[in-house]
């Protein structure tokens, strides 16, 4: 526990100790994954291997403490995954017990139901794996890391967010969200998309990976590798399609900010290989974590909106 | 502000209201900008978007406005939250719209937020959305209320004008009973007094309204309330290291709960002792708002989500029948005889529409009574009778623990904003 003016055993006349900003945050996220626990029938948590899902299991972890997590998890796998982020995410799923369920792009582009993109990101191929998933598996809430500081669509989510029986966002019909008084009421078919980690930002995710000293794929900190230049942004060179004959490989100390599909997801260069330097780089970057390293954001000035209106996460 | 570590430094929740065109997403984008909370490349996104509709400058409102029909309208339709830190405090936003239609999204930031600002155009003073906002923010008891007279650049900097609508603003916020107005002339275009303070008005010696957001006292102590816990959920986890472990889930809205305290289960009434209390799985001896507990009793009661702990000492009254001022959300009509659900912390109960005994006329704050029906955006007073007795606490004394909201039993929509009490 990280309180600062005293114990629970010096508590100061007049009122509470303060809580840190991390513990309020914590027990917020705390309270919105105890209320679809106790609200739904079959929750699950969306889970990329990606630093935000990791807070997110983290806290459920701690949310039903000593409990296990009542919850399954949903990994959305493009196909063009970093390896070091699958054999992170099978081994937290053999530590802690946990249940599986994969959405797999691949298979869908081998059955001929979706189609490789002329770019070769899989990114926008990731709503209709993961929507079919939702409605086959009877999932009623969905757990998502997204935060509202990350983009501009994003910051009109609310907390418990209604998708239709298409799993659409209609962000004019959103329910108001008041006090902390959340609705989960949907119809047979509806689901209801639930961010945790809603006020959180970039610099708090990453505080709180340091304070409670959480382990992290390692493409998160800077290490040497082949890289190569595609609009303005360093991708990995690999079987997913890149380079291209007139893109050169070099070898660069990077990191990355964000996971996602290696075909659209940029290493950012860094020499930060601790927690406490990529804090401080982050501390001091001019640049979002999507504006650095998301080529699929830039597609338009609505892409986010667009994707999350057809069922993106 | 240390950004390795933990801080201690408070959060401010706050939202934004005001008319249509008074400038409210560019005073956010302003303040975002010049407290330097944008980055390179969300700037660089507004210069290429405002470049492209052939605006000479930046227009700071693209900022925010972030959905693909409020670019188009160039109105903000929903509200959006934004983030952003001082070396003296974080800030959590609520970028609310200000369009009629949209008042509910007033509502939802109003509920959460500490403080609100509302904004005037100068050239217009106090209107018809200026005195329905403050009376929102007044029903749900905004501890602060800010008035930006904003566009002081379009009335020439004056003194007067800005006088004339403050002292009118002040007179009606405090006749809704608003404990706090300050009053700050700004042009958020210009960027005077919103982080920097103005050349053009010397005549003004307060603060700009960051240093008012940096400074404001934030925090009403529910500590020192009587202590509330709302069961969520109950920790069973039956695994042969935890054969018996029985732990009461939820987050402490008011108060202090001890290891030993005696304690009340409501509705039900049964009298036991807190034997135990984790925090996220450490054992501690108290725990205060808002952490998130588990809570062990002593005897083997039977609690469920739904319940409220209290303390024996100090156990709120219990209820059938509820009196409130309500907001009505929904674009469907409440009515008399209305069947609805009720949701009070975590537990959800059937409840019919006894009577709406008055609905408030914003303009003159009289109010008219028995309209039969509330419609969307309206605020009224309300009698319901609930399925199941309620602990219910005035909304004046918790905003937790006194407020509620309806929901359709069909579809789920939620339709009204409740808060126990009448008008006050």
């Amino acid at each position: 526990m990280t309180t600062v003016a005293s114990t629970a055993a010096g508590l100061p006349t007049g009122g509470a100790p303060h809580l840190s900003h991390l513990d309020v945050l914590e027990s917020e996220a705390v309270h919105i994954l105890r209320e679809v626990a106790g609200e739904f029938e079959n929750p699950v948590i969306l889970f990329s291997g990606g630093k935000d899902s990791i807070v997110m299991l983290h806290l459920a972890l701690k949310a039903f403490t000593p409990a296990p997590v009542p919850f399954a998890l949903l990994h959305v796998d493009t196909g063009h995954n970093f390896p070091e982020v699958l054999e992170y995410r099978d081994r937290v799923v053999a530590e802690h017990g946990l249940r599986l369920h994969v959405a797999s792009v691949q298979d869908y582009i081998d059955r001929g139901v979706l189609k490789e993109r002329p770019d070769g990101t899989r990114n926008p191929l990731q709503t209709l794996p993961l929507t079919e998933k939702i409605q086959s598996e009877r999932f009623d809430a969905v757990f998502g890391g997204g935060r509202r500081d990350e983009e501009k669509a994003r910051a009109k989510e609310r907390v418990f967010s209604l998708r239709d029986e298409f799993s659409q966002w209609d962000p004019r019909r959103q329910r108001p969200e008041l006090w902390q008084l959340y609705n989960g009421r949907h119809a047979p078919g509806e689901h209801v998309r639930v961010f945790p980690l809603s006020n959180w930002t970039e610099l708090d995710v990453w505080q709180y990976i340091a304070r409670e000293d959480i382990e992290l794929p390692g493409i998160y900190f800077a290490h040497e590798r082949e890289v190569f230049r595609r609009s303005g942004m360093w991708l990995t060179a690999g079987e997913w399609g890149g380079p291209k004959e007139s893109e050169t490989v070099e070898k660069r100390l990077v990191r990355y900010r964000t996971v996602g599909d290696m075909s659209c997801t940029g290493a950012v260069d860094s020499d930060a290989t601790t927690l406490d330097a990529v804090i401080t780089e982050i501390a001091a970057s001019r640049l979002t974590e999507r504006g650095a390293t998301r080529a699929d954001d830039k597609m338009s000035e609505a892409a986010m909106e667009d994707r999350k209106r057809e069922g993106y996460f | 502000m240390s950004v390795l570590s933990d801080t201690t430094v408070d959060t401010l929740c706050f939202a934004t209201a005001g008319s249509v065109d008074d400038g409210k997403s560019t005073l956010v984008g302003r303040l975002l900008h010049d407290s330097k909370s944008v980055l390179t490349d969300q700037l660089e996104a507004v210069e290429r978007a405002s470049a492209s509709r052939g605006a000479a400058v930046p227009d700071l409102a693209l900022l925010t406005d972030g959905l693909r029909a409020e670019r188009e309208q160039g109105i903000t339709i929903d509200v959006a939250y934004r983030y952003f830190a001082t070396a003296r405090r974080r800030f959590i936003l609520a970028d609310t719209p200000g369009h009629v239609q949209y008042t509910r999204n007033m509502v939802t930031g109003a509920s959460t937020a500490e403080l609100t600002v509302i904004l005037v155009d100068a050239r217009n003073g106090v209107v018809e959305q200026t005195r329905r906002h403050t009376a929102i923010a007044a029903l749900l008891r905004v501890p602060h209320v800010v008035l930006a007279v904003n566009k002081m650049d379009l009335a020439g900097y004056e003194e007067s004008v800005f006088a004339a609508i403050a002292e009118e603003f002040t007179a009606y916020a405090t006749g809704l009973g608003v404990p706090e107005v300050t009053a700050i002339p700004i042009s958020a275009l210009a960027g005077d007094n919103v982080v920097e303070p103005s050349a053009h008005m010397d005549w003004y010696g307060g603060p700009t309204v960051l240093e008012h957001l940096e400074t404001v006292p934030v925090g009403q102590d529910p500590a020192t309330r009587a202590a509330r816990l709302p069961v969520q959920y109950v920790i069973r986890p039956r695994t042969a290291e935890h054969p018996d472990y029985r732990g009461y889930a939820g987050r402490i809205v008011a108060g202090t709960f001890r290891v030993g305290d005696d304690v009340t289960v409501l509705p039900s009434g049964r009298t036991t002792r807190i034997s135990g209390i984790d925090l996220l799985g450490e054992p501690v001896d108290a725990a205060w708002p808002t952490q998130s507990v588990t809570v062990l009793l002593q005897d083997d009661v039977d609690v469920s989500r739904g319940d409220l702990i209290v303390p024996s000492t100090a156990a709120p009254p219990l209820t059938q029948d509820v009196t409130a001022t309500v907001c009505h959300v929904a674009d469907a009509p409440l009515t008399v005889g209305h069947r609805v659900l009720l949701k009070h912390g975590t537990r959800t109960v059937k409840a019919i529409v006894k009577d709406i005994p008055s609905r408030l006329t914003l303009d003159d704050l009289s109010s008219h009574p028995h309209p039969g029906r509330l419609v969307a955006n309206d605020i009224g007073w309300v009698r319901l009778r609930t399925a199941e007795p309620l602990p219910l606490d005035a909304y004046e004394d918790s905003r937790r623990t006194g407020s509620f909201i309806l929901i359709a039993p069909d579809d789920g929509t939620t339709l009204t904003a409740g808060m126990v009490g009448g008008f006050g």
